[in-house]
C-alpha cells in the first residue's frame, strides 16, 4: 500500500510539474510570437530596406518591371482612410454609447448593444462585396454629386470633393471603415461609461443637470482616458483592415489630386492584390516592408490604447 | 431665450443626435444583412454543395470544394490553436498573476488580438511558404491558428479570473495538486466561458480572407491534400466578386450568405450560451 501510494504521488508530482511547465511554455510562445513576427518581417524586407533606405517612406514610385518601389501612396491611403473613418465613427459611437447607457429603457439595452456588436462580427469580405456592388453605385449616384454641389464650392475644402464621382475611392473606403469600427469604439465607450460611479452622476442630476450636461460635464471627463483608448483601438482596427478596403479603394498607384473621390491604394490592399503574384526578390521585399510599416504603426497605436485603458482601470481601483 | 430654455434645448438636440447615431448604426446592419439575404438566397441551390467552382465563362458550378476546404482548415486551425490558447490562458490566470511573465504576456496577447490579420499571413508566408517553396493548406491552417490563439487566451484567462478563490482553496485543502485543481475544478467551472471563446474564435476565422491569400491560396479543383493549395470560401468569394462574370458573382453572393449566416449563428449561440451559464 505504502509503495503504491508513494508511486502515484511521485507520478502525480511529475504530472503536476509537466502541466505547469507546459502552460508556462505556451505563455512564452505567445510572447515570442510577436517578436517572431517583427523579426521575420524585417528579415524578409531586408533587401528592400537596403535598396531604398528611409526614402522608401517618401517615394511615390511603384514600378515592378524597373524594380523601383516606394511606399508613399499606400501609406497615404491607409492614413487618409483611417482618419476619415475616425471622423465619422467617433461621434457616432459616442452617440450610441450615450444612448445605450443613459437613454434606452433597460429592456432594450441588451438587444440593441448586441445588434451593434454584430456589426463587428460580419466578416470584412462581406463589407467589401457589399461596398463594391451595392454601396458604391448608390454612393456615386446620389451622395457624391450632393457633396459636390453643397460643400464642393467651399474654397479649400471643396478640393477634397473634386473629380468624377466614381463611387469607389478613398472616401468610400473611409466610410465603410467607419461602419466597421463603430462597434469597437462604441462598446469600449459604453463599458467605460458604465464604470462611472453612480454617486457622481446622481449628484449631478440632483443639482438639476440635464442628461447631456451629466454626460458632457461628468461622465466624459471622468472616463476620458478610456474613451481615447477606445478610439485608438478603433484606429488600430481601421489601419489593418484589409478586404473591405481592397474592394472599394480602387487600387491605383497614381495620386495627382487631393480629392477624396479619387481612387487610391492602401498598404493592406496593395498586399492583398499584389503579394501572391509578386516576383521574388525586390518586389516581394518591398511589399514585406509595407507590411512591416503597417505592423509597426498599428502596434504603436494599440500600445497607446492599451496603456490608456489600463490607466483608467487602475484609477478606478484606487478611487472606489 | 432664458438659460433654462437653452439648456433644455441643448439637451434635446443632443439626445436626438444620440438617437440618430443609434439609428445610423442599425441602418447599416439592416442594409448589409438585407443585401446578403436577398442576393444570397437567390443563389442557393443544391448544386452549390455538389459542384466544384466553375472555370471562367461556364454557367454551371457550385462551391463544394471551397466549402469543404474552409471547413477542413477552420477545424484544424481550431484544434491546433485551442489547446495552446487554453493552457496559455491557464498560465496567465493561475500561475503568473503576480509574475512579470504573466503581465507581459497579457499585454502582448492583447496586441496580437487586434493586430492586422494580413500581417499574420505575411509572417506565415515568410516562415513557411518561402522556406518550403510552395503554397499549402497547412500554412493556411497555421495562419488561422495564430488568429485563434489570442482570442482563446484572452477569454480563458477572463473566465478563470471570475472563479472565486474559495473554490480553489477548497480543492487545495483536499490535497489536490495544482494541475488537478485547475483541470478538475477551475477549468470545469469556467468551461462555458472557455467554450464561448472558442466559438467566437471559430466565428472570427471562418470569414478571414487576408491571411489565406498568401498561404492556402485557392484551388479550382477538389483537393484534400494539405500539402497543396486548398480552395476556401473567403478567397473564392474575393476572386469571384471582383470578376465580371455574372455566374461567378452569383456564386460569390451565395458564399457570402453561407459565411455570414454561419458567423452570426455562432455569435448568437455563444452569447446565449454564456448568458444561460451566468444565470445558473
Amino acid at each position: 500500500m505504502r509503495t503504491t501510494g508513494f508511486k502515484s504521488s511521485a507520478s502525480m508530482k511529475f504530472g503536476d510539474r509537466l502541466f505547469g511547465t507546459l502552460a508556462k511554455s505556451f505563455a512564452w510562445l505567445t510572447l515570442i510570437l510577436l517578436a517572431g513576427i517583427i523579426l521575420a518581417l524585417v528579415y524578409a524586407s531586408w533587401p528592400s530596406i537596403q535598396a531604398f533606405g528611409i526614402g522608401f517612406l517618401f517615394s511615390d514610385a511603384w514600378n515592378p518591371p524597373m524594380e523601383d518601389f516606394g511606399g508613399l501612396i499606400p501609406i497615404y491611403g491607409t492614413l487618409v482612410t483611417s482618419v476619415i473613418a475616425l471622423l465619422i465613427a467617433v461621434p457616432v459611437s459616442f452617440g450610441i454609447a450615450l444612448f445605450l447607457t443613459e437613454m434606452a429603457p433597460a429592456w432594450l439595452r441588451r438587444p440593441l448593444g448586441t445588434a451593434i456588436e454584430l456589426l463587428a462580427a460580419i466578416p470584412s469580405i462581406v463589407y467589401g462585396m457589399w461596398g463594391l456592388l451595392v454601396f458604391a453605385p448608390i454612393f456615386a449616384k446620389y451622395i457624391q454629386p450632393g457633396l459636390q454641389s453643397s460643400i464642393g464650392h467651399v474654397p479649400v475644402i471643396g478640393k477634397l470633393f473634386a473629380g468624377a464621382p466614381l463611387g469607389i475611392g478613398l472616401l468610400a473606403a473611409g466610410i465603410i471603415l467607419a461602419i466597421m469600427i463603430i462597434p469597437y469604439i462604441a462598446s469600449v465607450m459604453r463599458d467605460v461609461f458604465e464604470v462611472t460611479p453612480p454617486m457622481l452622476k446622481e449628484s449631478a442630476y440632483g443639482v438639476g443637470c440635464t442628461t447631456w450636461e451629466v454626460m458632457w460635464g461628468v461622465v466624459l471627463p471622468y472616463t476620458k482616458t478610456g474613451v481615447i483608448g477606445g478610439v485608438m483601438l478603433g484606429l488600430g482596427r481601421a489601419l489593418g483592415e484589409t478586404m473591405a478596403v481592397t474592394f472599394v479603394i480602387g487600387n491605383t498607384n497614381f495620386l495627382d489630386s487631393a480629392s477624396l473621390f479619387a481612387p487610391g491604394n492602401s498598404i493592406t490592399s496593395a498586399l492583398a492584390n499584389e503579394f501572391a503574384e509578386a516576383d521574388p526578390g525586390l518586389h516581394t521585399a518591398a511589399l514585406m516592408e509595407l507590411g512591416l510599416i503597417l505592423f509597426v504603426i498599428t502596434l504603436v497605436v494599440l500600445v497607446v490604447s492599451k496603456l490608456l485603458l489600463m490607466r483608467l482601470a487602475r484609477g478606478e481601483g484606487t478611487k472606489s | 431665450m432664458n438659460l433654462l430654455a437653452r439648456r433644455k434645448l441643448t439637451n434635446r438636440v443632443a439626445l436626438t443626435l444620440s438617437l440618430s447615431a443609434m439609428a445610423f448604426g442599425l441602418f447599416w446592419l439592416a442594409w448589409i444583412l438585407w443585401t446578403v439575404l436577398e442576393l444570397g438566397i437567390s443563389g442557393l441551390s443544391l448544386t452549390l454543395f455538389t459542384e466544384m467552382t466553375p472555370p471562367p465563362g461556364a454557367d454551371v458550378g457550385g462551391l463544394a470544394n471551397a466549402i469543404a476546404g474552409s471547413l477542413i482548415m477552420v477545424v484544424l486551425a481550431t484544434l491546433l490553436g485551442t489547446p495552446i490558447g487554453i493552457l496559455a490562458g491557464v498560465y496567465l490566470a493561475e500561475y503568473g498573476r503576480n509574475h512579470w511573465l504573466g503581465s507581459t504576456t497579457r499585454f502582448i496577447n492583447d496586441l496580437l488580438l487586434s493586430a492586422p490579420s494580413i500581417v499574420i499571413g505575411l509572417f506565415v508566408y515568410a516562415v513557411v511558404v518561402a522556406q518550403t517553396g510552395k503554397f499549402s493548406a497547412w500554412s493556411g491552417v497555421l495562419a488561422l491558428a495564430l488568429i485563434v490563439l489570442p482570442v482563446v487566451v484572452r477569454t480563458t484567462e477572463n473566465m478563470l479570473q471570475l472563479i472565486p478563490n474559495t473554490l480553489r482553496e477548497a480543492a487545495f485543502a483536499l490535497g489536490a495538486p495544482k494541475s488537478v485543481v485547475i483541470s478538475k475544478v477551475t477549468l470545469r467551472a469556467a468551461r462555458a466561458g472557455v467554450l464561448t471563446g472558442v466559438l467566437l474564435a471559430v466565428a472570427r476565422i471562418a470569414g478571414e480572407t487576408a491571411p489565406l491569400l498568401f498561404t492556402a491560396l485557392s484551388n479550382q479543383f477538389w483537393s484534400l491534400n494539405l500539402n497543396e493549395p486548398m480552395a476556401n470560401l473567403p478567397v473564392t468569394i474575393f476572386k469571384f466578386a471582383m470578376s465580371p462574370f455574372t455566374n461567378w458573382q452569383e456564386l460569390a453572393w451565395a458564399g457570402v450568405f453561407l459565411i455570414t449566416m454561419g458567423v452570426l449563428v455562432l455569435n448568437i449561440i455563444a452569447r446565449v450560451f454564456l448568458r444561460a451559464e451566468k444565470v445558473n
